[in-house]
Order: C-alpha cells, then sequence, then structure tokens
C-alpha cells in the first residue's frame, strides 16, 4: 500500500510517520509536499503532526490554504483513508473536513507524556483491529488539545459512533483526572461521519515498536492497511 | 539612537588604545562598534583562552575539537556527531522566555551550521530558591522559552538538569546542549575559500535587536540591566525550522563552500570568522541587507543579533541552484557583498565606505588576559567545618525532605513540557535513566547524553568539583550502558577581573582536565559565561558538563527502576562516610561547608569500564549512581521509578548513619540483580578491584533503610514518590 505523507513548512512528525509506515509496516511511504497538486497515486493520507507555519494565527489555520488541502478535500470525498495526528488533527478541524475545534490545554501548557486512551468504535477502517473498550497506552505532545464543539455537534458524533477514543485511566475510566487537557468528553480522537477521516491528538507513531517502550500504536497502521486490503480505496 | 562612548560599549581605555593602533588612526563609531563587539570576552575568551588551553582537545575519536561551531566525533559506520552547550544566562534574566529560546535557536544553529541534522536537546538550568515569587517567574518563563521554541523545531529534549540555590537568585544559568547526527564525508565547515565568492545572507530580516548582546553577556546583570532588555533577541523558530531543512538540503547537494550562523556579535562576528581561516578579506554593504524596520546605521546593521539568520558563501556556480532551494521553503537569499583578497573589513552603505577594519584586527588580535587568580578567604573555613558537633537527623522526615528538595525531586513538571519524544529515537526517556539513550535507526547501536554540574561542590573546592562534574557525567553514561567518547563544556563564573573568581577558574579548569585526560573524554566543544554576578554577589562556579557516549549494542542499554521483585541490590564503589558539601548538609542543617570528598579517578575510570563489562553481560536489572542525597535518595529514585519498594541494612560499621545515607562522595553505582547473578558480578568486581557491598533486596510496597543500633526507617513508596514526584509541581501551583 502507499501511504502520501503530507509536508507543511513546519511538519515535524513528517520523519516519523515515514519511518513507522515503511520500516515498521512494510508499505511504501512518499512524501507529498503541500505544493504539489497530486494525490491520487496514494492509497491512503496521513497529515503528520508538527506545528505547520509554525501555528502561527491559530494551530492549522494556515496550512488549511495550503494547495494540497483541496486535494485531500476532494480524497476524503471518495472515500480514501485520511489520518490526521496532532497538527494534522489540528488542521483537519480547520479544513472542515472534521466538525469541532481546539483550545489550548487548560493547564496552559505543552503537555509530553504517555496517556490511555479507550477505543469506542472498533468499526472504523482505522480501528477493526482493536478490541471494543480496549485501553491503549500512547503518548500526546501538544499545546493545543482540549477539543470543543457545541452541543449539537457532540450528540451528533456520539449518535453516529465518531468518537472513536477519549481519554481514561488505566483501568478504562474515562474521568476528568484522566483528561490531560481538557477536551470535552475526553474525547481523543474522532472520525467523519462516513468514518474515512480520523482525528487524533495522541501520536500511534510513537508507540508502533518494542524499542520505544510500547506498540499500542502498530494496530491502529495495522487496521488501514488490512482495510485497504481488504476493502481498496 | 544616542552614541555611546568606548567605555559603555565594553572597551577599556588600554583597548580602546589598542584597536587605534592596529587601524593607524581613530576608529570611527561603526569600527568602534564591531572591536568592541568582537573583543568581548562572549566572542573573543580573551579572559579565558589561557586556561582553557589545558583542556585536552585530541583522541582517535575526536574528528573535530575546538575552534568551529561544535566539536565532532566518531560513533562507527562513517557517522559523527556534533555538539555543544552554549549560554544564555544574561538574556534569560532579565527575558526568561525570549532569552532561553533564542538560547536554543542559537545552540541549534551551531549544529546544522556543520552539515548535522539536529537529533537531541538537553539543558542544564540553575534558579534561586524556588519558593520566591520572582524566582518562579524566571523559572517557568525560562521551561516555557526553552519548550516553545525546542517543541516546534520538532527536536526532542531529552535530558539536563535544573538545580536551585540561592547563589543564582538574581543570575539564573541557562545553558542548552544540542546533539546532531551527520555522516562524516559531509561535515561542513565554516570557510571562505575564494576570492570573488558571493556572500548570501538568508533567513530573517534584520532588526535592532540584540545590538550588544554580547557585550551586554559580558558584564555584570545590575538594577539598570532591566533597561538593556532591547539587547534580548526575540525568536522565531519556525523560521528556523525553514532554515534546518533548507541548509541541510543545500549541504546534501553540496552547494555551499562555506556556512555561518549569525550569533553573538551578528553579521560582524559571522563575517569575520568566515574571512579568518584562510586569511581573505570581505566587502559588504549594509544596503543590501533586508531589514525589518526603517532607517538604520551601518552599525546597527553590523551588530543587530536578529536570530534566524545564516551566511552562506556558495559553490562556484551554485548560487541559482541554492536561491531555488530557499525559493522552495519560502526564505529570500540575498547577496550583501562578496569575498576579497585584501585582508580587510570593508562596510559599505551604497557606494559609501562607512568602514574599514583588518580581518585578523577583529579576530587574532583580541587582547589575551592572564590574570593572577587568588585563593579566596571562604575557600579554607568552609574546608575547616566539621559536621561532628551536628545532631544526626538521619530519619523518615530527613528523607522525605530530601526527596522534596527542588534540586533533588523529579523535574516532570520540566520534561513533561519539552517533546521529548519527536523523531522516534528516545529509548531512555528523561526521569528513566541516569543519561537519555538514543537509538541510530538503522544501527544496533545507540548514544547516551547527559548534563552534569554541582555548583555547591565546586564553590567548596573548585578543584575537586571540576573533577567531579566530568566524573559524574562519564559515570552516569556508563549507568546506561554507554562507553563516555568526549565532551563540551559551558564554564558559568563571575567576573575573571576578581582574582578569588579567576582563582576559581584556574581551579575548575584544572581539575576538569585532568578528569578528561585520565577518564579520555576530551573537550571538543564549549563556551565560556563570565560576569555572572549581581550586586548580591557571584553565582556559584558551575562549569557544566555536557557529554556523550556510545552504545554499541542498544539491548545492554540499562535504566534505574528496580525490575524485578525479590533481587539483590549492591552498591559498588565502597560505603562512603563525606558529607561535605552533600544535600543533607545544606537542607537540614542550613550549612553549604565541609571538604568536599575526594574523587578517586583512577578508580572512577576503572567503575566504568566494571560497568560497561556488566551491561555487555546483562548482568544488571538496573543502575544508578549516588550523586545528590546520598545513597538515601538514590535507592529511593530506582524505587519510584520501578514502582516497588526495598529492604536494605547497609553495614555501617559504627559510623554516623547520617553519614552513610547521606554522603555524595563520588564513584559509587547502586545496582539491582538476580540473584542468580551476584556470583559472576562479585567475581568481576573483584577483579576490576572494585568494592562491593551487598545492601538488601527488592520488593514490597515500603522503603526500608535497617541501620546497625539505629532506629528501622520505614516509608510507604506511595509518599516517598508523592514528595518526590510533585514538589515543583507544588511550589509552581
Amino acid at each position: 500500500m502507499k501511504f502520501g505523507i503530507i509536508v507543511f513548512p513546519g511538519s515535524n512528525c513528517d520523519a516519523d510517520c515515514f519511518h513507522v509506515i515503511e520500516q515498521v509496516m512494510g508499505q511504501e511511504a512518499r512524501y507529498i509536499w503541500h505544493k504539489e497538486p497530486d494525490v491520487t497515486a496514494c492509497d491512503a493520507l496521513i497529515l503528520p503532526g508538527g506545528f505547520s507555519y509554525g501555528d502561527y494565527l491559530r494551530t492549522g489555520a494556515i496550512a488549511r490554504f495550503s494547495p494540497v488541502m483541496s486535494r485531500v478535500v476532494d480524497f476524503a470525498a471518495q472515500g480514501g483513508l485520511v489520518l490526521g495526528i496532532c497538527n494534522g488533527f489540528q488542521i483537519l478541524l480547520e479544513a472542515g473536513l472534521l466538525p469541532g475545534a481546539m483550545l489550548r490545554n487548560r493547564t496552559l501548557r505543552f503537555i509530553c507524556k504517555p496517556v490511555h486512551l479507550k477505543v469506542k468504535n472498533t468499526e472504523t477502517p482505522f480501528t477493526r483491529t482493536l478490541q471494543e473498550h480496549q485501553v491503549l497506552r500512547v503518548p500526546i505532545a501538544h499545546g493545543e488539545g482540549n477539543y470543543y464543539c457545541d452541543d449539537k455537534t457532540l450528540k451528533e458524533l456520539e449518535n453516529n459512533r465518531q468518537i472513536v477514543f477519549t481519554y481514561c485511566t488505566p483501568e478504562g475510566i474515562e474521568n476528568d483526572a484522566a483528561n490531560p487537557n481538557g477536551s470535552l468528553a475526553n474525547i481523543a480522537g474522532i472520525t467523519n461521519k462516513a468514518g474515512n477521516v480520523l482525528g487524533m491528538m495522541p501520536h500511534p507513531e510513537r508507540c508502533s515498536e518494542s524499542v520505544m517502550g510500547g506498540v499500542d500504536g502498530y494496530p491502529i497502521f495495522a487496521a488501514m492497511i488490512s482495510w485497504l486490503q481488504e476493502v481498496g480505496r | 539612537m544616542k552614541e555611546l562612548s568606548y567605555r559603555e560599549m565594553g572597551l577599556t581605555d588600554e583597548e580602546y588604545r589598542q584597536a587605534a593602533e592596529l587601524l593607524g588612526r581613530t576608529p570611527n563609531y561603526l569600527e568602534l562598534g564591531m572591536f568592541a563587539v568582537m573583543w568581548s570576552e562572549h566572542c573573543g575568551y580573551k579572559n579565558s583562552r589561557p586556561l582553557l588551553k589545558q583542556f585536552p582537545t585530541q583522541g582517535p575519536q575526536v574528528i573535530q575539537g575546538p575552534g568551529e561551531n561544535a566539536g565532532v566525533v566518531d560513533i562507527g559506520d562513517n557517522q559523527a556527531l556534533v555538539f555543544k552547550i552554549e549560554s544564555h544566562n544574561h538574556p534569560s534574566a532579565i527575558e526568561p522566555y525570549q532569552g532561553a529560546a533564542t538560547g536554543v535557536g542559537g545552540i541549534v544553529r551551531d549544529i546544522f551550521t556543520m552539515g548535522a541534522r539536529p537529533i537531541a536537546m538537553l539543558n542544564s538550568l540553575r534558579f534561586g530558591p524556588l519558593d520566591e515569587t520572582r524566582v518562579k517567574a524566571l523559572f517557568s518563563g525560562v521551561v516555557k522559552g526553552i519548550g516553545d521554541y525546542g517543541n516546534c523545531l520538532g527536536i526532542p529534549t531529552v535530558g539536563g538538569e535544573v538545580y536551585f540555590n540561592a547563589s543564582y537568585r538574581g543570575n539564573p544559568l541557562v545553558n542548552a546542549m544540542c546533539v546532531g547526527l551527520v555522516r562524516q564525508d559531509e561535515i561542513a565547515l565554516a570557510v571562505a575559500n575564494e576570492v570573488g565568492s558571493p556572500i548570501m545572507l538568508v533567513g530573517a530580516r534584520t532588526g535592532r535587536d540584540g545590538i550588544h548582546g554580547a557585550t551586554f553577556a559580558s558584564e555584570e546583570l545590575s538594577e539598570s540591566s532591566a533597561e538593556k532588555r532591547p539587547s534580548v533577541q526575540v525568536g522565531d523558530p519556525f523560521m528556523e525550522k525553514l532554515l534546518i531543512e533548507a541548509c541541510l538540503e543545500l549541504i546534501k547537494e553540496d552547494l555551499v563552500a562555506g556556512m555561518q550562523d549569525l550569533g553573538a556579535a551578528g553579521l560582524t562576528s559571522s563575517i569575520a570568522e568566515t574571512a579568518s581561516k584562510k586569511g581573505l578579506g570581505v566587502a559588504v554593504d549594509v544596503l543590501k541587507v533586508p531589514r525589518r524596520e526603517p532607517g538604520m546605521t551601518p552599525y546597527e546593521v553590523m551588530l543587530s543579533e536578529s536570530q534566524e539568520r545564516m551566511l552562506i558563501v556558495p559553490r562556484k556556480g551554485k548560487h541559482n541552484r541554492i536561491t531555488e532551494i530557499f525559493e522552495k521553503w519560502g526564505l529570500d537569499a540575498v547577496v550583501i557583498g562578496e569575498v576579497t583578497g585584501d585582508g580587510l573589513f570593508k562596510v559599505y552603505e551604497g557606494q559609501e565606505l562607512r568602514g574599514s577594519v583588518p580581518v585578523a584586527a577583529l579576530t587574532e588580535s583580541c587582547p589575551v588576559y592572564t590574570r593572577e587568580g587568588q585563593e579566596p578567604v571562604y575557600y579554607k573555613k568552609k574546608q575547616a567545618f566539621s559536621w561532628a558537633e551536628l545532631p544526626d537527623e538521619c530519619d523518615s522526615q530527613t528523607i522525605l525532605a530530601l526527596l522534596a528538595s527542588p534540586s533533588i525531586a523529579s523535574k516532570k513538571w520540566v520534561y513533561s513540557q519539552y517533546d521529548h519524544q519527536v523523531m522516534l529515537n528516545t529509548v531512555v526517556l528523561p526521569g528513566q535513566g541516569d543519561a537519555a539513550v538514543l537509538r541510530i535507526k538503522g544501527h544496533d547501536k545507540g548514544i547516551g547524553l547527559v548534563t552534569d554540574c554541582n555548583g555547591r561542590m565546586v564553590y567548596l573546592d573548585p578543584f575537586r568539583g571540576g573533577v567531579m562534574a566530568v566524573c559524574e557525567a562519564a559515570r552516569n553514561l556508563a549507568c546506561v550502558g554507554a562507553r563516555p567518547l568526549a565532551l563540551t563544556n559551558c564554564l558559568n563564573f563571575g567576573s575573571p577581573e576578581n582574582p578569588n573568581i579567576y582563582w576559581q577558574m584556574q581551579q575548575a579548569i584544572q581539575g576538569m582536565s585532568l578528569a578528561a585526560r585520565t577518564l579520555n573524554t576530551p573537550v571538543v566543544s564549549g563556551n565560556v559565561s563570565l560576569y555572572n554576578e549581581t550586586e548580591a554577589g557571584a553565582i556559584f562556579p558551575t562549569p557544566v558538563v555536557g557529554m556523550v557516549g556510545l552504545i554499541e549494542n542498544l539491548e545492554n542499554r540499562m535504566d534505574m527502576a528496580f525490575k524485578n521483585s525479590g533481587e539483590i541490590i549492591v552498591i559498588l564503589g565502597g560505603l562512603r562516610t563525606e558529607l561535605g558539601g552533600s544535600e543533607y548538609l545544606a537542607l537540614i542543617h542550613d550549612e553549604e561547608s565541609g571538604e568536599v570528598p575526594a574523587p578517586h579517578l583512577e578508580k572512577e575510570k576503572v567503575l566504568i569500564d566494571l560497568l560497561l563489562e556488566l551491561s555487555a553481560r546483562k548482568l544488571l536489572s538496573s543502575c544508578h549512581d549516588v550523586a545528590d542525597g546520598g545513597l538515601a535518595v538514590t535507592l529511593a529514585e530506582m524505587a519510584i521509578a520501578g514502582s516497588m519498594g526495598f529492604a536494605v541494612s547497609p553495614p555501617i560499621n559504627g559510623q554516623r548513619a547520617d553519614e552513610v545515607m547521606f554522603s555524595e562522595a563520588p564513584g559509587r553505582i547502586v545496582a539491582s540483580l538476580p540473584e542468580s547473578s551476584l556470583a559472576e558480578v562479585e567475581a568481576l568486581a573483584r577483579s576490576f578491584g572494585i568494592e562491593l557491598h551487598r545492601l538488601g533486596t527488592t520488593g514490597g510496597g515500603l522503603l526500608q533503610y535497617k541501620l546497625e543500633g539505629k532506629a528501622d526507617i520505614s516509608v510507604a513508596l506511595e509518599q516517598a514518590a508523592h514528595s518526590w514526584g510533585e514538589a515543583i509541581a507544588c511550589h509552581m501551583s
């Protein structure tokens, strides 16, 4: 499978995603510079973490105007798999591919640490390898990961089972103590209505090899690959 | 802008006379400014150069020693590490956020200027007592500044140290270290070697920020220092990220003859350094320099320390390709001048020549001062102090108090604000081991990185303290299984014009040199920061050591966490009882005194070899050196890291319990190992001639210290973990 990794000026987890796709998952990865107009040769797209355009103005706010973003929108509209991690999630929100917005962490500080995630929906192309209510340990590293949306949107997210990951305790309890950044309803990751676009603040690429201290991110990439193999684009 | 006198620029009367003599006429205002910044301690090392000559700088592992932007060491497979540590103390004292941020930016540029991809940052920080409001503001500003800049660049901040002590109250220390990875055949040096080559400037526009920053960094802080806030630069990490990517592309395509970052003393220094190596000259036109603000004089343009700028001397015919690459990254590169053959540094404003100074006058002719050191009165007095009259306060309260002392407590509050995992190399994370460990992708090997310096020990005995700083760094590397390779240092002292301070410098540098020579860890780069003092006095002398090591097989790495219940705990290197300079004396008895425990250099070397042998044979489950807080704290930290208690009964042989438990005497390691390995470990220790004592066993939920003839001490693991883990957060909330 061919993964396109979109590189904006200021992206900084692009090489990490590339490494995991090629060296760990054994798939083909390709960097897509944000000015490139073509993403059609890819089977899936990843918007990596980082500080696109220095996070100036607002995280993701400038990147969404990059030429490549209209192609990403088309790609998603045709059912292509799009995974946005951290800053990639923020860009997907700004681009309107996912609902809601990000606020600064409630501590007003950048937070880099492992957190626990509860898997809320295993019927997506990104989670089909996981068990319902399984608890994953995945690192976060962000200053603006405090997810917010209005009540109506939250209801829709819940009704459509678009909430895929929530922050929880190691035992799987979704409480305020387990919420690192103040996200509404402990939301850590959501999909679009169709389920082919996932945005998540935690970094699955940082825990896909045992040498990195954990492998709970591996099944997410494995799910994408198996979905592509079975269902195709 | 009001014109400054040469004295206000930082030149002495004698230096002014020398400058005029070198020119053969009275220097004009621009030329004076150029002399002042180039002859500042920060750029010219005029007070420290004679002392720095003592450092060993050679070794088979050394590819590039001092004199370039950073040092380079061989790690095999045609790969090398490029690294350096640098201070940004004075800017951080008056503008902590930007001061620290631009400190990170500056050291990162030093690394990629050499053609290396920056792969890790460390930092060594010192502040006043954490219960003071002003100190909290400085501390949180500095940490946020480091985090925001490094996080944006996508370079992990993987390690470092933070100490809190009254001597740093008005003058915090902010030392940042960057480590880069480079192919040996792609190492770039800052040399202009061809007459007629264009000189290109790329990156941020030039503004009035940071003018005379180098001079400001070379004088004491005072009440009026806040007025120098315009001397602090403002950072733009996004611009720096673009520069990194673009400049590394230039190197990959072999397009540049010379590349130099603009740091202290801005254009003046980077141009002079680039031209001086081959004895060439340079002519630049300040009108060609893109500006942030109108009306800047040639003086302001040449002395501006605006951040995120690079100077590029292209290879012949490569100028257009370079412009293309910069355009891809949205950067403007302009030609501001050219390399000449006359050895002169000529500054034009359009057609008008505004200044002309021989390059060598600015660089090689920088005055050098060899001063007389004088032993301070405090030295013998402090050495003579005896703790024999003090009560033995060895109990659970003391252990918990030490664990909660901000200098010892967990630095989680700090490193959780730094992205320490980006780049997917960090395999021993902050707080897990005595040094950070990174893998090198595509190879079995890894590297260990660490910074160390106990300023109090250096204050009490600069020679021994200097030895200890180097030894501790090397020992910490060995504790993660890394063979120490080489070091960089940041020499933070007060005013060298004070004979007592100069004596501290002499002694500390002697000690560090001896240790570096003995341990075969040459000094390959460094930075000197003097005049770290306020009206209240000088800081503790703090020569920070940053060291890198190689782990040939990453599988052999070690960390400090107890792993399995029922394992044997041993101490290697003996039970020592000297309390001089310990955190225990300072915190519990309010005494920063005593004879600093003697380091045994040869033993230290053997201990490191033994640790490497033990790691190669995978005999240890965990390993941690005895340092701040002594044996009691070392054991507690291992227990907390592994969420597993212990029971120990160190043989105290009639000594005071506090001596055995809290001595910070160097050269000692605590380790845990399975019973089945004990015989082999004992035999190895014996064959290396290193003392081994069995202390007890791991397991349970208590930290139990049983001392012969004393009441048992027992602390709940949870309570210890809370005291240690939350102390800094509690101060900061």
